[in-house]
């Protein structure tokens, strides 16, 4: 056992770590700090910037821009980035459909979609939640029905993360109503502008715009748009979804966070001293911060083993325990700000409070989310009980 | 980086769960073994020494084999997954790690040389009513005469206290500081009452009353700082103790929700159940990974006393969380049977229960950690 990272892994790390922290936007850079929210531009130039020097999609194949990096080095460059607060490349083009693509998709497929997905010049929507299939996804009933070479699909889909701002959008459809619910979805890559999509925001008690509905209505599809075979969509979904619980555990983005934390409670009075002086803040912080030690290295240790391209059985513990101190450590902030979480996202010109503080409500609010999506933390319960404690 | 065990790391961790298991897969071998004095098995301690995992950590001129902080973890682990009653953690570890820390080479040649081979067990009297894991003794003085160094006071408890051979006392020094000394167990002025701790193990109230001792390296130094050290190499290897006892009773636990029926289905059936066992996996797997650190750290020779007392800190604070959960959900998702003596869940909590005690629960150790919280902005496990 050999606790440090060899020298060329730790080379690796200081080159991301000073290309991070010198390449990308400053101003990007401060909005993540300041756990602002970020404008589609904001998202799509640091994308640009990560994709030209290659640091965007480096776990696709090599032809389409992958690096052929091992897990540690994968992990290396996501702790990276959060932790010099740049953000991820885009989820939905970078993790989702992207590999999808490569690794299901046509010849004609790759060469047309990969390149501008890689770059962002197509901005990806996911499709697959419905208002009857969440967790239980292969519920869902959008239609796709034959019309010679084309589909037309109807339909609603939900939770379309950034939908706004989609010019594309990846579905699952229902292609057979006759056979086993997983047996009869299909995958269809819509392009947003087709008449008959419309999107429609969904307010969230953040009080942000960041998921839609999707409505279909007779919406042609050209054929050459369904990625694989009719009626296989459910392996793709499967294999998309296996992607998105990789990574899903944001530790180094939580540990900034909650080193932040410290400061802002710092600079708190409270009592005599500051918050940080309260021995309860103080404990409350240590125990975050062994428990995101232990999470971490317990992702090192998930990556150090999965070399041979197996998961690790321990992984499904990264994104039940990774979102759980996610929201811990937005609980402790919102805490911490008191009486400032009531300026509910104001801006500068409506308060004199602390950004961090105006911010917190929205942030300890927005993250409940995250033991939602991805599979929510009960599905993972379901994975573990199920395929390691054999129940 | 990396963290799997090399090849003679997994030999060792196949010799030691082969001698372990062979006397304890049966869990009522272990209720009888602990039901009589003294409390563990002198023929499974033999063999232990025989397979040189009584001097595992000391060095090979004092009779040891020269081991380092990952294969004590490692024995360490298979200790915890049987719960063998065998004093390891408290006579070799403990007792043993200051020995080897503070004695003189005569006096490590003759100590460790004699636990390592079997023929003598060691015990730390170290703790006293009315104080809580710290480095420091009031409660029994040093005084020196003509006759040379002579202890009064009360230890309490002393884990195997009543069975051991030498004792390794710690005391007031008479112009301030702590010291340590040897005294012979049943030697003049030493009054020792056994008693059985929760989980079958022995512990001793030991009234010394101008107990003849000897200073155990140089006479009248303040020792407060290895002691200090060797508690946190302790709880290094008790972390991963509780690891085992924990994965063993999880595994347990899987396995009766597994086979056990109630209204006409299996416990499985039931969500809130197989829940509650998914979480305890969680709470095992990260144990896991901060004790394996932590022995890591230990094992560096590069580290700091600081680091260490942190790593070791850290270590245990989540492994005295993780057993509470462990050990009250394994009983609670057994129902009664997991109150009966004769099943083995209980014990395992017992167990956890009793290392949280002897070594500093979370609520200790999370105190430690949030007098620095403020000296660091992140903590990062990769330096």
């Amino acid at each position: 056992m050999r606790l440090q990272l060899s020298e060329e892994d730790e080379a690796f790390r200081a080159e991301l770590r000073t290309f991070f922290t010198t390449e990308v936007d400053e101003g990007v850079r401060a909005t993540v700090r300041d756990r602002g929210e970020l404008t589609k531009d904001q998202i799509v130039a640091t994308h640009r910037t990560l994709n030209a020097a290659g640091l965007a999609v480096p776990h696709w194949p090599v032809e389409w821009g992958g690096k052929d990096w091992s897990p540690l080095r994968r992990h290396l460059w996501h702790e990276e980035m959060q932790r010099a607060c740049v953000p991820p490349p885009l989820a939905f083009n970078a993790s989702m459909i992207g590999p999808v693509i490569a690794t299901f998709g046509s010849q004609e497929q790759k060469e047309r979609f990969l390149p501008p997905t890689a770059n962002v010049d197509i901005f990806w929507s996911q499709g697959f939640s419905e208002p009857g299939a969440g967790s239980d996804l292969a519920s869902l009933r959008t239609a796709a029905v034959r019309d010679g070479d084309d589909w037309i699909v109807n339909g609603q889909k939900t939770w379309t993360t950034l939908g706004q701002w989609g010019d594309w959008i990846f579905t699952l459809v229902r292609t057979n109503p006759d056979v086993k619910k997983q047996a009869g979805i299909s995958m269809l890559l819509i392009d947003m502008r087709t008449p008959g999509v419309e999107v429609r925001p969904i307010e969230l008690i953040d009080g942000g715009h960041e998921v839609n509905e999707v409505w279909f209505t007779d919406v042609r599809v050209p054929g050459e748009n369904l990625v694989g075979e009719v009626d296989s969509g459910w392996t793709q979904a499967k294999f998309l979804l296996g992607n998105e619980r990789v990574g899903v555990a944001p530790v180094g983005a939580t540990k900034r966070v909650l080193a932040q934390a410290k400061e802002w409670a710092a600079a708190t009075r409270s009592g005599e001293g500051t918050l940080l002086d309260d021995p309860h803040v103080a404990v409350r912080i240590a125990e975050l911060e062994n428990e995101l030690m232990a999470l971490e290295l317990t992702a090192l240790r998930v990556v150090a083993n999965s070399a041979d391209g197996k998961p690790h059985p321990a992984s499904s513990v990264l994104k039940l325990r990774g979102t759980e101190l996610q929201q811990a450590v937005s609980e402790l902030v919102v805490d911490l700000a008191g009486p400032g979480a009531l300026a509910f996202g104001t801006s500068e010109a409506d308060s004199d409070l602390p950004v961090w503080a105006r911010r917190s409500t929205p942030t300890y609010l927005n993250l409940r989310k995250a033991s939602i999506y991805g599979g929510s933390n009960e599905v993972q319960r379901q994975i573990i009980a199920g395929t390691i404690l054999g129940l | 980086m990396d963290f799997e065990l090399d090849e003679e790391q997994q030999a060792l961790r196949e010799a030691a769960r082969g001698l372990l298991r062979k006397r304890y897969a049966d869990f009522e071998t272990r209720r009888g073994t602990v039901a009589d004095a003294p409390g563990f098995d002198r023929d499974t301690w033999s063999r232990m020494a025989e397979m040189g995992l009584l001097g595992l950590p000391f060095a090979e001129d004092d009779g040891g084999m020269g081991a380092g902080p990952v294969e004590v973890a490692v024995v360490a682990e298979e200790v915890g997954r049987v719960i063998a009653p065998e004093p390891f953690l408290t006579s070799v570890v403990l007792a043993g790690g200051l020995v080897a820390a503070v004695g003189t080479a005569e006096q490590r040649a003759d100590l460790l040389g004699g636990l390592a081979s079997g023929a003598s067990l060691v015990a730390l009297a170290h703790a006293e009513p009315g104080a809580r894991w710290t480095a420091t003794a009031t409660g029994v003085s040093a005084e020196q005469g003509d006759g040379g160094w002579r202890l009064t006071g009360v230890k309490e408890p002393v884990p195997q206290g009543a069975e051991a051979d030498v004792l390794v006392v710690s005391a007031a020094l008479p112009d301030g500081g702590t010291g340590l000394f040897t005294v012979v167990a049943d030697g003049d002025g030493v009054t020792r009452s056994g008693y059985r701790a929760p989980d079958g193990s022995r512990a001793a109230r030991i009234t010394l009353d101008g107990a003849p001792a000897t200073p155990l390296g140089e006479a009248g130094q303040d020792q407060a700082t290895a002691i200090a050290a060797a508690y946190d190499a302790a709880r290094v290897a008790a972390a991963q103790q509780a690891v085992g006892a924990m994965q063993v009773a999880l595994e347990t636990t899987a396995g009766y929700l597994n086979s056990r029926e109630q209204f006409g289905v299996p416990l499985k059936r039931f969500q809130a159940l197989t829940f509650r066992a998914a979480d305890l996996y969680v709470a095992v797997e990260l144990a896991r990974s901060l004790a394996l650190w932590a022995a890591m750290v230990h094992a560096d020779p590069d580290t700091s006393a600081t680091e260490r007392a942190t790593a070791a800190a850290r270590a245990w604070a989540q492994a005295s969380k993780a057993g509470r959960l462990v050990g009250q959900e394994a009983i609670q998702l057994h129902g009664g049977i997991g109150m009966t003596a004769e099943y083995s869940v209980g014990s395992y909590t017992a167990h956890l229960t009793t290392l949280d005690h002897l070594l500093g629960d979370a609520r200790h150790h999370l105190g430690l950690l949030a007098a620095t919280v403020g000296d660091h902005a992140e903590v990062d496990p990769l330096g």
